[in-house]
């Protein structure tokens, strides 16, 4: 399989890369040499295989339904690029 | 002791010598902050901590004169810019986490901390650790302490280091440490170790906690240590392992004591040749080594048994499936908002767009989309679903030759030596991934692998061979890796040329 420069720019649009009109053919050109590079894994037969889910055979473990953590604002927002009273400021993303 | 002899002590020296009294934690720590500062050449620390790291040192010294310390007392240490440390910038060498200051520790570097460890800074990888050669770090590419026989002056090639953990290898090659934290998505511990003649272990999936170091492809992500010896990746490693809580995919089992599996030998084993690893292209001088390897290990008393590993083949092209798509599930998290670079925008998704456009350099853009295309609809189950078919088929095949009795498995680290910076530049990203066929296969079956060095080729550059082992049995690893490294005697390491 592969891909056309519309699907290129439909993948960066799902990836929320913006991507220039002049860098989509080299981006094509690199996908699709990645994707004739998987094409091989089609000669195995896979019939009745079970995907993967878990590399090392282990339950997932539960723990109390409680509060172990929280009320660390400051610190969360230490690194944001814009914040105020509190929160992380964006865009108006309401009309 | 003179400075440099300082740098040249092995991890297990230095600390039998800071048991002792013989040296202290400070003069050690000093001889490591002199070296890295003269080493800026190699581009091997993205930044350097030296007051914390003689601050530490001094407390470690404290604490050895009250008879107390831990296993890792005073010993100076370099830690991938992947793993978060509190209060000092950690970036992944991506330029969209900008001056990111975590404010936590990751559990990995916590156990470090705790035994005593001190740390000399944060070392250079590739972007996200996407990479097999330090070339894709946006701080530039580290250069290799190596070069080639006859190459000298300004005219010698820059060699590559290998990758991703490219700064962390360079580093204990060129003495700037006496060992670094590294990890392994697809070889980027083994690969590198065995481009800087240098041991690194991946550990079983789980070993380690991921908790707290940034995420590439979370069900092969595995933190281990890259050392100058056997023994000193056994004694890194019992401190860096051990389950954790915040990571669910840790294992909850006893950490053993690896160092006493170092001397235990291999009389009695039985180690696998898999037929599979022998490549077309493969250069002859790697075919011999492994062959080489073999017999050391027959010498000391294994028995050596042909073995088959029918899906070989399909595992790199498998993992170009599964870890792209798992990156771009972890890379959503870098959205301009809560941390990093951020390039503003009149609206959200412009602000998203940007910020990951600028932020993200070509080949993680690259791995982002292809991970994205391969889970998007339509196309989920013809490759995502199909890959993980095939990597429950790559597991079996281990674990059929490890139910017929086999202990250990030997092949080669790499197909080739070192390479030189700008090499493998082409425009097929694929030449670039072909370095990884021998350890990729060990990352989709979650098992331990370890490289040590095993020679030098024609040009006198580094080979590793690498030994992969039964599901948390590192100790045969180190046991069998022993015997190689006392077999192959020590690598003749680089002149300082850079300093």
């Amino acid at each position: 399989m592969s891909v056309d420069q519309a699907t290129v720019r439909r993948i960066a649009r799902l990836a929320r890369i913006r991507l220039d009109d002049a860098d989509v053919p080299q981006m094509q050109d690199e996908l699709n040499a990645i994707l004739s590079f998987v094409e091989q894994l089609n000669e195995v037969d896979v019939d009745g295989v079970e995907p993967m889910t878990s590399v090392t055979p282990m339950a997932m473990k539960m723990r109390c339904d409680v509060v172990t953590d929280g009320g660390n604002v400051a610190a969360i927002l230490a690194n944001a690029p814009a914040s105020e009273d509190g929160f992380f400021v964006v865009p108006k993303v309401v009309e | 002791m003179p400075m440099s002899d300082l740098t040249h002590l092995t991890l297990a020296e230095a600390r039998d010598a800071l048991k002792a009294g013989k040296v202290s934690a400070t003069e050690l720590t000093q001889a490591h902050v002199a070296a890295v500062e003269s080493a800026r050449a190699l581009n091997a620390y993205v930044l350097e901590t030296p007051e914390r790291a003689l601050e530490a040192a001094a407390q470690s010294d404290a604490r050895l004169a009250r008879g107390e310390g831990g296993a890792l007392e005073g010993i100076p240490l370099g830690i991938k810019d992947l793993f978060c440390t509190e209060g000092v910038r950690t970036t992944a060498c991506s330029r969209i986490l900008g001056e990111f200051t975590p404010r936590y520790e990751s559990t990995v570097t916590a156990n470090l901390w705790r035994d005593g460890a001190v740390m000399l800074g944060k070392l250079n990888n590739d972007e996200f650790a996407m990479g097999s050669s330090n070339e894709t770090s946006c701080f530039g590419p580290v250069v290799s302490p190596w070069r080639r026989q006859g190459a000298e002056g300004a005219a010698a090639t820059q060699l590559v280091p290998g990758g991703s953990s490219g700064g962390s290898a360079a580093a204990v090659a060129a003495h700037l440490c006496l060992g670094a934290t590294a990890t392994d998505t697809g070889g980027s511990i083994r690969q590198p170790a065995a481009f800087t003649g240098t041991v690194g272990i991946k550990p079983t999936y789980g070993r380690c906690s991921r908790w707290g170091v940034v995420a590439f492809a979370s069900s092969l992500d595995q933190a281990g240590p890259i050392a100058r010896t056997v023994r000193d990746n056994a004694i890194l490693l019992r401190s860096m392992a051990g389950h954790d809580p915040k990571d669910t995919t840790s294992a909850d089992i006893a950490v053993p004591d690896f160092e006493a599996a170092v001397g235990r030998g291999v009389k009695g084993l039985k180690i696998g040749i898999p037929k599979e690893y022998r490549l077309e292209g493969t250069p002859a001088e790697i075919e011999a080594l492994w062959a080489r390897g073999a017999e050391w290990l027959r010498d000391a008393g294994a028995e050596i048994v042909e073995v088959s590993l029918p899906h070989t083949k399909y595992a790199l092209p498998a993992y170009y499936i599964v870890a792209p798509a798992e990156a771009s599930s972890n890379l959503a998290r870098y959205d301009g908002v809560r941390y990093g670079h951020r390039l503003p925008a009149k609206d959200v998704i412009g602000l998203y767009e940007g910020s990951r456009a600028e932020g993200f350099g070509r080949e993680v853009k690259r791995r982002v989309m292809i991970g994205t295309y391969v889970l998007s609809a339509g196309y989920y189950d013809a490759y995502y679903v199909r890959a993980q078919q095939i990597r429950t088929l790559i597991k079996r095949d281990f674990e059929q030759v490890y139910a017929a009795g086999v202990d250990a498995i030997l092949t080669p680290a790499t197909p080739s030596a070192a390479f030189g910076i700008g090499e493998k530049a082409s425009a097929d990203p694929v030449e670039m991934y072909l370095n990884d066929v021998f350890t990729v296969t060990v990352n989709m079956a979650g098992l331990p692998g370890i490289s040590v060095p095993a020679g030098l080729d024609a040009q006198g550059l580094p080979l590793g061979l690498q030994l992969i082992g039964r599901a948390f049995d590192e100790e045969t690893l180190f046991a069998a890796g022993q015997v190689i490294e006392d077999a192959a005697g020590r690598m003749t390491l680089p002149q300082a040329w850079w300093a």
